[in-house]
């Protein structure tokens, strides 16, 4: 007897045979190959010595996360707890509660029988070779397209209704005046050594003209020709000339 | 050969699947079924001695011409041919059931085998040994399965009453004889 191995398991009490996980094709099949090990009668199943032994050879083929295993070892539990539970002598009405495994057993038995047959016919007939050669699929051209011209426009106009209106934003080009705004500080400045902001951009400056002026504030006031001042916080700005710099 | 047998011999030859008589009579209507019949005896009778590496097959419910069993091995050992791919154990259970019990749901077949069958089912159709016949009354209207021509033709029947009778097998089914108490 081998030791068992993971490649290889080894069923405890059976004997030592080996098995590989696609031997089996259901928990069936798993399980008439445990009745046949045993040699037992199928139709009077020792059911806790057959239960013991699929729970231990799910087990050991890993097959214990299966839901179908799974199903079979606690189908085959109950049966065994059924049975396990006292009924009176001469009772009439007690059913085997094995029966209905019984039943699957038998026909899923006859089923691999079948399989047997059909496996046997499907190589004898596999030794007999036929014409190889299989037309390729007709590729049929389209069907010419046959269309009264009131339902194309009418299909035309169902296609055209589904196209949605474009979003468009239009741009329009409004280039700041900041040389013009910078000629009339400069004459400001000329006139007066303060003024204010008003001054500059008037009572209802646009949006570009507030830009423009504002643009050319900044410019005049980093080349040092203004300074400009806001007393305190949102107070109207106050623009005042620069004195020369002596340094520059 | 009457000019129909030989007809016919030129279908079969260039045939990749078993005719039926019904389809080898429209390669000339006008000839009749009677005649029809006539000339396909008339080639098989041709065909019945052994003096050729090909036979005239019925299979399928038609005709085939196919190689040999003797010469098998040196035609696939040459790779002329190759032989189908084998089915799976589990492919075969299924295929054993639907066959039995079609038209059958996948639930029955689930039922039978202890296992689920979605799988392999589609395997079949994919392969094209099974189709869906027709839908059940049941639940949700159930997909039913049954066999295909080329089910037969891979297993090289003549048609379903080929297969074995239930009766015939040693595993005769029938409800287990009720336990005696105790």
């Amino acid at each position: 007897m081998t030791a068992p191995s993971p490649i290889n398991p080894v069923l405890p009490d059976q004997g030592g045979f080996v098995v590989e996980l696609e031997q089996f094709s259901g928990p069936l099949d798993l399980l008439l190959h445990l009745i046949r090990e045993d040699e037992v009668d199928i139709t009077d199943l020792p059911i806790a010595k057959i239960a013991d032994q699929f729970l231990a050879a799910i087990n050991e083929l890993g097959l214990n996360q299966a839901a179908d295993y799974l199903e079979m070892a606690a189908r085959l539990l109950r049966i065994k707890a059924q049975l396990l539970l006292p009924r009176r002598l001469g009772e009439d009405e007690w059913e085997d509660p094995r029966s209905e495994l019984v039943r699957r057993l038998l026909e899923y038995q006859q089923i691999r029988e079948l399989v047997g047959w059909l496996h046997q016919a499907a190589t004898r007939r596999a030794e007999q070779f036929g014409r190889a050669y299989a037309p390729p699929a007709p590729e049929l051209p389209p069907a010419p397209l046959e269309i009264e011209l009131n339902d194309l426009l009418a299909a035309a106009e169902r296609v055209i209704a589904l196209i949605p209106e474009p979003m468009l934003h239009r741009v329009v080009p409004r280039p700041l005046d900041v040389e013009g705004a910078t000629a009339r500080i400069h004459a400001l400045l000329a006139d007066r050594a303060e003024f204010g902001w008003s001054d500059v951009v008037g009572a209802k400056p646009t949006v570009v003209e507030v830009l423009s002026a504002f643009i050319s504030l900044l410019e005049l006031a980093k080349r040092g020709t203004l300074r400009l001042e806001q007393p305190e916080p949102f107070s109207p700005m106050v623009i005042q000339r620069e004195p020369p710099r002596e340094a520059v | 050969m009457s000019p129909l047998a030989k007809l016919f011999e030129a279908a079969l030859f260039a045939a990749s699947r078993p005719l039926l008589l019904e389809e080898l009579a429209t390669l000339e209507p006008d000839a009749g079924a009677d005649a029809a019949r006539a000339a396909l005896d008339e080639l098989r009778a041709a065909w019945a001695s052994d003096d050729h590496g090909v036979e005239l097959v019925a299979i399928a419910g038609g005709w085939q011409f196919l190689t040999r069993r003797e010469y098998a091995e040196p035609i696939e050992r040459a790779q002329f041919a190759l032989r189908p791919r084998r089915l799976s154990p589990a492919a075969l259970e299924t295929l054993a059931i639907i066959a039995y019990r079609q038209p059958v749901g996948r639930l029955e077949v689930d039922e039978i085998r202890g296992v689920d069958s979605g799988a392999v089912i589609d395997k079949l159709i994919e392969r094209g040994l099974i189709e869906i016949v027709s839908r059940g009354e049941g639940l949700g209207r159930p997909l039913l399965y049954g066999s295909t021509p080329q089910f037969l033709e891979i297993l090289g029947l003549t048609g379903l009453e080929d297969l074995p009778r239930l009766d015939e097998l040693s595993v005769a089914l029938r409800p287990p004889a009720p336990a005696e108490p105790e």
